[in-house]
Parts: structure tokens; C-alpha cells; sequence
């Protein structure tokens, strides 16, 4: 059975012309797997990632079903979906500038994450947090521990985050725009300590998949095993990652062909038609 | 309706339609709120009252008639008479108009005033703001009743030195709104943008800064006219307002205080004027807050 | 005569050196770029030579006239600048055509309405977005009207700070597009402010690479096509950003 089931997933919200899907019935599967999902602005991508979690609060609406280890979340009390979050599915954001709580220290936030969900003596919360900032390859983790959120670098931060998300060893990570905030040069590290995790997390624990948001094509080709490419909150495309060239949609063809290339030889750069694929 | 969709038309043709639209746009989204909807209506029926006196008014506000003191509410004087045999309703009436007089000169005097002094010393920082932001505070740390008390008893009492002592003690509060805001607009790319295409330091605060100071000071200027109200009715009520015998309503509560227990309507009619409008004001204000939230701007 | 010319260029923002020994030129209708991290200094370099960085010393000229330490009416004329965010370089409460009229208000321009809808054709906006205000239009409609905005007084130098770095990738296509053919057509000098190589390799024909507040290489960038670098950093931004022959 898929870890992760999604049928005809819709979000709905109002707007001065009625009320507006922004997902538009979506279906697909998860296994123990990682997956991209990837469009622009307005495709609905984050909004996926949130729904998942059941996030989205009124006036937002979602309908359709999504099935996660076997329980239809949808379902699920309040109470329940509490008890899922972080401990059986987690998020990581793109800023952690602003998904840190900027009063409490890095270890306190952490350690919380984990009191949240199993009831451990102190001695072992703290132990596991040290051990985490360690799996996210902080050099000096006792010291960190003791840092507030905004003397974090931006790298520093998301691997703070990522170890807050991830100690409570869920089953399902679901990453939006996990490195658009950063630096060239760490966001290659933290993906790879993404990729990493959620590798490492073999099947004795479980094993762990990865849902990776993202509006960077080439990103998430690198990272994932299968893509999901969204536009106007429909699934345009799912090929595997290794297919990506092969992909037959307008629009994943338009956005693979507007990206400039490191070796850039082109007059121009290729528009996309949106009416080409309007219909859809 | 034609004309709606001319002014809800996405592509305006004209700088007129543009400005049309957007003022339409606010003012339907104001209506979407019912408490807002029902401060406006009051508002208005305090212009219409105050504008209308001469005609609604069935008697005159001064007219005394000893041989019907303190006449108690009936069909014929629906508020009842005072001590001097005035028709109570006829006065609230006419004291409306004293309210909006003054309530409109002190907005008129304070807030153009408070705001250019802020937005200036916002948005130039240093020197020129810790001189302008300290002759602030000396005249916000002036209680309103002593100064007005001061005023009376060097200028004598009267509407005029109410309204004034009211106003100097109100621009203050606008002017650090008015800082508070330009000291952010300062630091934008769009302000920057102005700058390197040439313009003067004052083009920037009067076309760029303080449009964008004005949502703030509309909301505030409409939240502090229930107080500018209330400190004129209690002026009035001291005996340093509005003197006998006009019909300012903090005066009538005054003179009715003394026969509050048997003729209550002397005192209370009036002050149930003072708190429907200051409501009216209240309510339009916290509206107005809802709609022109600037943070709602730049989206 | 150089376009932009600077000479042991040190910034300072607050008391501390952010700019250090900055030290290049750009030719009359060259396209150069200056590409970093966020930090590196890259836009403090922009922001100084149009005066919105005013702790600098050193030598930097435009078009052959030294610069100042504030912003300058006569510079205004002869270079002009395009900020990153689209959502923050309008003023909310203007229409396009306010927008664009100031510049021409303010330097006494005639002929306003014949210029301003040149300006919108020019940057491919149609004519119904004259008297549209900022919240009405997408982003890549926004820099648009901040592109035209810059275009208006008819400056011979673009300074762009990342111009393109908040859009989607669809629209920073058409955006990368028309600076191409607004350069060509008028003959433009671009210094462009990015992080992002690709983008350099598109538009650029030089750039300088810069790490922590100082310039540690100057290349064509051909060099992007075959990772071709001789600094250390300037290689591991090179891989890092997806260069090929890297090993991911």
C-alpha cells in the first residue's frame, strides 16, 4: 500500500469572483520515495504541501481525499491530526528567519519538538538534541544549542529547522522551498542533507519519504526520483526524474527551454504561450 | 449598472477613472461592515441635523418660558424643557452644530499640523528630528483641562480659546504617528527610486510620504473625535467652553446636574447625544482601520 | 571615455567596511556583471555610485564625471537604476502614468502623454495598464513599469540590482528578453547585480566576482562555458551553482 494516497485533492478559497480553486482536483501516490513537485507562483504547489498537513483554515476550503498510512486525514479529529503532525509527517519552510521562534533558543525549540510528541527524562531530550544538530552536521552543537534564531546563519538556520522537523523521526518530510532563501553555495549542502536523512532513514526505522516543493526544474530533477510539474493548481506532468527530457507537456517543455543555461548561446530566451495549454 | 462597472473597470481610462474607482472601491468595502455602516449613518444624521436645525428644530433654542420650567418628556416637548423653559430637543438639536464646529476646527487645525511636523521629522532623522520630536513631547505632556483652564483665565472663557486650547494638545499624538510611519517609508525602494531620478527632499515628503501617512491619520483624526468631543463637553461642563446660552451639550449637562434626580431629561438627553455620536465616531473609525490598513497597500 | 570606472573603491555601512579595494571599468555599452553572495557587497557597489551609499571614498566615475556622495540631478540623466523587488519599487498609491510622468516632471520634459505611452510600448505593456495601480498587476508587469520608470529621463548607463531574481521562471524569461533587446536597440552600458550565473551567461559579456567585499576575479563570461576560473572561490561558486562538470 502507498504511504501517501491523494484523490482529487481541491482547495477553495473566496475571492471578489466566487470562490477560486487554487488546487484543482489532483491525484497521485507516494511510496518510499522522494518526490518533486514543481510549478510556479499560482500553481498551487505550497498549497498541496499545506493541505497535506491540514493547515489550511477557513475561508480556505479542501475536499478530496488523501490517505496516509491507511487513515483518511481528512477524517482525522483535530486532536488526532495534532498527534500526526511532526511526529508522523513534518514541514520545513523556505525562511528560517520567520519559521524560528525568534525568543527561544535554538536547543529549546528543538527539545520541544521532541516533548511535543514522546515523554522523555531530560537528560535523554537533550541527548537527542545534541545528536541531531550533529546528524545535520553542526559542528559545535552544545554551543549552538544556546544561540537564539537570528544569530544563525541562513544555513545554519534551515539545518536547525531541518533537525527540529526531524527528531521527531516522521515518516513523511514535505520541504517547501526548502533553499530558495539561501546562498548558492549552502543550499547545495542542505539539499544533500536532505537527501541524506531521508536515505539514511532505511527501512528499519520505517524509512522516511520526501515530498521536495519547489519552482527550480533543474533543483528538484537533481534531488528527486519522481516530478510532479503543477501549473494553475492541476498536475501538468509526472515523469520520473530521469525522464525529465523526455517530457512531452507544453508547459514543462516552456518552463525546461525559459531557464538560461550556465552555457548560454541563445539570442532569446523561449516565451511560453499560456494559452497553448489553457484547456488543460 | 454602467456606471459601476465603470468604476470597477480593471483598465481605467483616465486618471479621474483611476482615482473613481479606487475611492468606490473603498467606500463598498467600508459598507461590507455593518458597525461602520451604522457609524457613517450616524455621522451623517449629525451633519444633516446640524446643517437642518433652522428647519427641524420646532422651537427656538433660546427661547425662555418660565411658565413651563422642567416640563418632563411628552408629545409636545419630546425631551422635555429646562430650567429656563427651553425646549431640550430644539437645543440638542442646535447644539449639534456647535459639536461639529468644533469638532471640525480642531481636526482642521491639529491634523494638517501634526502631520507635516512628523512626516518632516521622520523622514530627515538627526537633528531636525530630536528638536521637532522634543517640542512634541513638551506640549504632550500638557494635560487638555489645565490647559484650557490656563488659556480661560488669561484670555477669558469661551468656544473659541476651548477650541484652540483642545487643538494645541492634540496635534502632538498626530505627529508621532505621522514620524512612526515616514520613518519607514523612508527607507523604501520607491522613495529610493524618487531620489535618483532627481527629486527635491520636499517633492519626496509631499508626494510620497505623506499620501501615505494620511490612511493612519484619517483613521486616528476619526477615533479621537469621540475624546475631542468629550474634553469639549467637559470643558463646557467646567464652564470654560461654550458659554450660556448656547446649546453645547457638555453645558447643558452641567446646568442640569443640580435637579439630576427629579428632572433627570435636563442632563441626560444631552448626554445621550454626546454618546451616540461619540460611538458614530467610534465605530466609522475601526472601519476605517479595516479598509485603509496601509499593510493591505503594496500587495 | 568608460561608462563606469572605479578605483580602489572602499564602502563603508555603519561605521564598518563592507567594500574593500573595489577596482574596475566598464566600457561605453558593455554588459558586465557583478556576481556574489548576499553579503559580498555586490549592491553596496550600485547603491555608491548612484549616492545611496554615502560612506565611500576612493575614485568612481560615470560617463567621465566623478561621483558624489548623494543623489544627483545631473547623474539622474545619464544613469538610472531597476531594484530587485517589484513589490516595493512602486509607490502603492500611484497609477503607472504617475509613476511614469514624474521623472519628466521633475526635469521639466515636455510632450508627457506622447512619452509615457512610448515608454509602456516600449517595455511591452499595453495601453490598459496606464492608469492601473501596483496591486493591480502581476510582478513581472510591476518591473516592467519599473524598467520603463528608468528609461524615462533616457540614461546611457543601467545600473540593475537583480532584477529578475523575484519572479517566476516564465516571467524572468520575458524580463531577461527585453533588457537583451533594450540594450541592443539603444545602445545601453548594463551593470548588473546577481547572483544567479546563468543569468550572466545570458546577458553579460563580463563580470566580476566578488566575496566578502572584495572583487577576486574579473572574467569574460565565456568562462561560464567551461567553469574556465583561476580563483579558488570563484570555482566553488562556479560548481556550486550547478556549473558543469560538477559532481552532484
Amino acid at each position: 500500500m502507498a504511504l501517501l494516497s491523494v484523490e482529487d485533492l481541491r482547495v477553495s478559497f473566496p475571492s471578489p469572483q466566487g470562490r477560486v480553486n487554487v488546487v484543482d482536483g489532483i491525484s497521485f501516490e507516494l511510496g518510499q520515495e522522494r518526490l518533486g513537485i514543481v510549478g510556479e507562483s499560482g500553481s498551487g504547489k505550497s498549497m498541496t504541501g499545506r493541505a497535506l498537513l491540514r493547515l489550511i483554515r477557513p475561508p480556505g476550503r479542501v475536499e478530496g481525499r488523501m490517505r496516509f498510512e491507511g487513515q483518511d486525514l481528512a477524517a482525522l479529529s483535530e486532536r488526532h491530526m495534532r498527534a500526526l503532525r511532526g511526529a508522523r509527517i513534518s514541514m520545513i519552510m523556505q525562511d528560517p528567519r520567520y519559521s524560528l521562534n525568534p525568543v527561544m533558543t535554538v536547543g529549546t525549540q528543538i527539545a520541544e519538538a521532541l516533548r511535543v510528541h514522546e515523554h522523555l527524562p531530560r537528560r535523554e531530550v537533550r541527548a537527542r538534541v545534541r545528536q541531531m544538530l550533529d546528524s545535520v552536521r553542526i559542528t559545535d552543537p552544545d554551543r549552538v544549542a544556546g544561540l537564539y534564531a537570528h544569530e544563525l546563519s541562513g544555513g545554519m538556520g534551515q539545518r536547525v529547522m531541518i533537525a527540529m522537523m526531524l527528531i521527531p523521526r516522521p515518516r513523511l518530510l514535505i520541504a517547501d522551498e526548502p533553499t530558495s532563501a539561501l546562498d548558492v553555495s549552502v543550499q547545495a549542502d542542505v539539499l544533500r542533507l536532505i537527501d541524506d536523512l531521508v536515505r539514511d532513514r532505511s527501512t528499519a526505522d520505517g524509512g522516511m519519504a520526501l515530498i521536495l516543493i519547489s519552482h527550480d526544474l533543474p533543483l528538484v530533477a537533481r534531488y528527486c526520483d519522481r516530478i510532479l510539474v503543477m501549473n494553475a493548481g492541476r498536475i501538468v506532468e509526472s515523469c520520473a526524474a530521469s525522464d525529465l527530457h523526455l517530457a512531452s507537456h507544453p508547459y514543462t517543455r516552456g518552463l525546461l527551454a525559459a531557464v538560461p543555461k550556465m552555457n548560454e548561446t541563445r539570442a532569446e530566451l523561449p516565451v511560453m504561450d499560456r494559452s497553448a495549454w489553457a484547456g488543460t | 449598472m454602467q456606471l459601476q462597472a465603470w468604476l470597477l473597470d480593471d483598465s481605467p481610462a483616465s486618471r479621474g477613472q483611476a482615482a473613481a474607482g479606487r475611492a468606490y472601491r473603498v467606500s463598498l468595502d467600508l459598507m461590507r461592515n455593518p458597525l461602520a455602516l451604522v457609524g457613517m449613518l450616524i455621522i451623517l444624521l449629525l451633519i444633516l441635523t446640524a446643517a437642518l436645525a433652522p428647519w427641524i428644530a420646532p422651537e427656538t433654542p433660546v427661547g425662555q418660558d418660565l411658565t413651563r420650567r422642567l416640563v418632563p418628556p411628552s408629545s409636545e416637548h419630546w425631551m422635555g424643557t429646562d430650567q429656563l423653559g427651553r425646549d431640550i430637543f430644539s437645543r440638542v438639536i442646535y447644539g449639534a452644530r456647535v459639536t461639529l464646529l468644533i469638532v471640525a476646527l480642531v481636526a482642521v487645525i491639529s491634523a494638517p499640523l501634526g502631520l507635516l511636523i512628523g512626516a518632516v521629522s521622520g523622514y530627515f532623522g538627526g537633528w531636525t528630528d530630536r528638536i521637532l520630536m522634543g517640542v512634541t513631547d513638551v506640549f504632550l505632556s500638557m494635560p487638555k483641562l489645565v490647559l484650557a483652564l490656563a488659556f480661560a483665565a488669561a484670555l477669558g472663557p469661551g468656544i473659541e480659546n476651548a477650541i484652540i486650547a483642545i487643538a494645541i494638545t492634540t496635534w502632538p499624538a498626530y505627529a508621532r504617528i505621522a514620524r512612526a510611519e515616514a520613518l519607514t517609508i523612508r527607507n523604501t525602494e520607491f522613495v529610493a527610486a524618487t531620489r535618483l531620478l532627481g527629486a527635491s527632499h520636499t517633492r519626496i515628503i509631499t508626494r510620497q510620504v505623506l499620501p501615505l501617512c494620511t490612511s493612519s491619520m484619517i483613521i486616528r483624526v476619526t477615533l479621537d473625535m469621540a475624546g475631542i468631543i468629550l474634553t469639549a463637553a467637559g470643558l463646557g461642563f467646567l464652564g470654560l467652553g461654550a458659554q450660556p446660552p448656547l446649546p453645547e451639550w457638555g453645558a447643558m449637562i452641567s446646568s442640569g446636574r443640580s435637579f439630576i434626580f427629579d428632572q433627570w431629561w435636563v442632563a441626560t438627553m444631552p448626554g445621550f447625544a454626546i454618546i451616540v455620536v461619540s460611538l458614530g465616531f467610534c465605530f466609522l473609525g475601526d472601519g476605517l482601520r479595516d479598509v485603509l490598513d496601509p499593510k493591505s497597500e503594496g500587495k | 571615455m568608460t561608462a563606469i570606472s572605479l578605483g580602489n573603491v572602499d564602502i563603508g555601512y555603519g561605521g564598518q567596511r563592507v567594500v574593500e579595494a573595489v577596482t574596475f571599468d566598464v566600457a561605453r555599452g558593455e554588459s558586465f556583471a557583478l556576481v556574489g553572495e548576499s553579503g559580498s557587497g555586490k549592491s553596496t557597489v550600485l547603491k555608491a555610485l548612484v549616492g545611496l551609499a554615502p560612506e565611500w571614498s576612493g575614485k568612481m566615475s560615470v560617463l567621465g564625471r566623478s561621483c558624489v556622495h548623494r543623489p544627483d540631478r545631473d547623474l539622474a540623466r545619464r544613469c538610472q537604476m531597476v531594484f530587485q523587488d517589484p513589490y516595493g519599487s512602486l509607490h502603492p498609491r500611484k497609477t503607472v502614468d504617475a509613476v511614469l510622468s514624474e521623472p519628466l516632471t521633475i526635469h521639466g520634459i515636455g510632450g508627457q502623454d506622447a512619452r509615457v505611452e512610448r515608454a509602456l510600448s516600449d517595455v511591452g505593456l499595453d495601453r490598459r495598464f496606464r492608469f492601473r495601480y501596483p496591486h493591480q498587476m502581476s510582478g513581472g508587469q510591476r518591473q516592467r513599469v519599473a524598467i520603463a520608470r528608468a528609461l524615462m529621463l533616457e540614461p546611457e548607463v543601467m545600473l540593475l540590482d537583480e532584477p529578475t531574481s523575484a519572479l517566476d521562471v516564465s516571467v524572468q524569461a520575458e524580463i531577461l528578453n527585453l533588457l537583451k533587446r533594450l540594450r541592443a536597440e539603444r545602445g545601453l552600458t548594463y551593470l548588473m547585480v546577481t547572483h544567479n550565473l546563468p543569468v550572466v551567461s545570458f546577458l553579460c559579456d563580463r563580470m566580476a566576482v566578488m566575496n566578502k567585499g572584495k572583487i577576486v576575479e574579473i572574467a569574460a563570461t565565456k568562462a561560464l562555458h567551461d567553469g574556465r576560473f583561476t580563483d579558488p572561490y570563484s570555482k566553488a561558486l562556479y560548481a556550486a551553482s550547478g556549473g558543469g562538470g560538477s559532481t552532484e
